[in-house]
């Protein structure tokens, strides 16, 4: 069990999120940076889609009541055991009564805690993971409090405590220093109905992180985007990372906990193993599109899942159930 | 020798395939206004595609679908070419559909948009719930909110557009109409449809087996309620 000494609303519980529920309008929800998930979960033992913590709002401080091992990573963060600096993407003991606290990112936006054992929230449709828009999933459906306690699940795993930068997380905080982060995206059904201009605007220049950006998705601001003539859509499913221009020519990435449904005409889809990319970046921002193709974008998946398979075999946590 | 009559389902409709990234196909049909029949097409398409195993998750819109799968697994191509088979070759097994009654409390403070729905239409507030209870409605998608149900068959002298800005917020269980669909809000949310009263069926409760009360193809009538005091 550990207990929340202070945490902002936006702290949830989450998994790597409930596929399949789109159908019935429950967004795909989970972890916005879902590659640190994992690897936070592969570092104390724990399968990939254990349940853990994403911090978006910081400092956020919790007790432990029990001896335990965490790891935290994602967004790079000062981290203290009872006021002993730690390193992140590294497995910690804890003991039951010390405390730790994750304080503001100096790099990227989101946190990942993982707990030996993994968080028992109620699964439901198949996952943990907090669903904030239906309020349901994770900590009572909503984000965490000052005084929540969160009920562990039992890990008999010995692991040998490990510690693991991928090289790629480096490379991200290099352009989130300079505050240039690029994201592969491939061509969507109304591309072509965007002016050629727009579409060489979009893919040439870049688009800032708006303040309205959340779980739901990212408003981007740039260069406005224009369709050749003004186009009317029946609502159809949308993925995460789909970009969508509204009339006014601002795009929007859909995301984690994105609408299911959508009507405006859609430019590109960021490829699905590069959103955590756009998951870290914050607001002001600059995000530059890169096209690429279909076969590309399977490619760069493949290449996305064999580095992963290689950090998880690095830290010993075996091939995934 | 002479050619045999091949009997063919004459797919009139042919169908738009687009990426959505790489592992997502929106399937869309040609036709460019929404067309109930095509509609019961892709109910089809959709129960068949959740069936298959290259397929992970399918999403069905109005008159479309997208449908979600592992491209490392399964390549787009080789979905797409299972798509088309379905498409013309629809299980012939469909289900009768059901019938779902939801009892309303017209009007009212969670119906306040009746009055004005009413003098647009040129009706009385009791004609527009009397043309609006007796018509039969069909779910043709679910989303945007879980458990929301985009429902067809609305009267066409009822139609409206949608506000010009939402309303912030709508209670659950309010009876809507936007353009020319009907719902019912599963929870409390943003809105921009018009509210006409309220029911106490819930069409939405993650506790529930199967928490989604609506499935599409469903058919809906709304039941006018009197209050009770």
């Amino acid at each position: 069990m550990i207990e929340v000494l202070s945490s902002g609303a936006l702290n949830l519980v989450q998994d790597l999120g409930r596929p399949g529920c789109m159908a019935i309008g429950v967004s795909r929800s989970g972890a916005m940076d879902a590659p640190a998930l994992m690897i936070a979960n592969w570092l104390v033992g724990n399968h990939e889609n254990a349940a853990g913590l994403e911090v978006n709002i910081f400092p956020f401080r919790f007790k432990a009541e029990c001896e335990l091992r965490i790891s935290c990573t994602g967004a790079h963060c000062a981290l203290s055991v009872d006021g002993r600096p730690v390193p992140s993407w590294t497995c910690l003991e804890i003991r039951a009564g010390q405390q730790v606290v994750v304080e503001r990112p100096s790099l990227g936006v989101r946190a990942y805690l993982a707990f030996s054992g993994g968080i028992d929230s109620p699964v439901h449709l198949g996952s943990r993971a907090t669903d904030l828009k239906a309020g349901f999933g994770g900590f009572e459906g909503r984000g965490l409090n000052r005084g929540d306690r969160l009920v562990l699940l039992p890990q008999s795993l010995t692991l040998e405590c490990r510690a693991i930068l991928p090289l790629e997380r480096a490379q991200h905080a290099e352009a989130l220093r300079r505050q240039q982060v690029t994201v592969r995206a491939i061509a969507a059904a109304q591309a072509e109905t965007f002016s050629s201009v727009s579409l060489d605007l979009f893919y040439s220049t870049p688009y800032e992180v708006t303040p309205q950006a959340n779980r739901v998705g990212y408003r981007l601001q740039g260069q406005p985007l224009r369709t050749l003539e003004p186009i009317e859509l029946l609502s159809h499913g949308i993925a995460p990372g789909t970009v969508q221009v509204p009339p006014a020519g601002q795009p929007i990435v859909q995301l984690a906990e994105a609408n299911t449904c959508g009507g405006y005409p859609k430019i590109a889809t960021v490829l699905d193993c590069d959103l955590w990319r756009l998951a870290q970046a914050g607001v002001g921002c600059s995000i530059h599109f890169k096209p690429i193709s279909v076969a590309e974008g399977i490619e760069a998946l493949t290449q996305h899942r064999v580095a992963l398979a290689n950090i998880q075999r690095h830290l010993g946590a075996g091939p995934s159930a | 020798m002479r050619e045999l009559d091949s009997i063919v389902d004459s797919p009139a409709v042919e169908l738009l395939f687009n990426p959505s990234g790489c592992g997502a196909v929106l399937v869309d049909s040609r036709h460019p206004v929404f067309s109930a029949s095509v509609q019961r097409q892709f109910f089809s398409l959709a129960r068949a595609l959740e069936a298959d195993q290259q397929v992970s998750e399918v999403v069905l819109g109005v008159n479309n679908v997208l449908v979600i799968f592992d491209p490392v697994v399964s390549s787009p191509w080789a979905i797409e070419q299972l798509i088309k088979r379905l498409w013309l070759h629809p299980d012939a097994l469909s289900s009768s559909p059901r019938l779902v009654e939801i009892p309303v409390i017209y009007g009212g403070e969670a119906g306040e948009d009746l009055a004005m729905l009413a003098e647009h239409a040129g009706l009385s507030m009791e004609q527009w719930i009397k043309c609006h209870s007796n018509a039969t409605y069909e779910v043709a998608c679910i989303g945007s909110m879980p458990g929301f149900a985009y429902m067809t068959g609305l009267p066409a002298e009822l139609a409206q557009p949608r506000r010009a800005s939402p309303r912030a917020q709508l209670a659950k269980g309010t009876v809507i109409i936007g353009g020319t669909q009907a719902g019912v809000m599963p929870c409390t949310a943003p809105s921009g449809w018009h509210a006409v009263g309220h029911t106490d069926v819930d069409l939405f409760d993650i506790q529930r087996q199967q928490p989604c009360l609506l499935l599409p193809g469903d058919q809906v009538r709304f039941l006018l309620r009197e209050e009770v005091s």
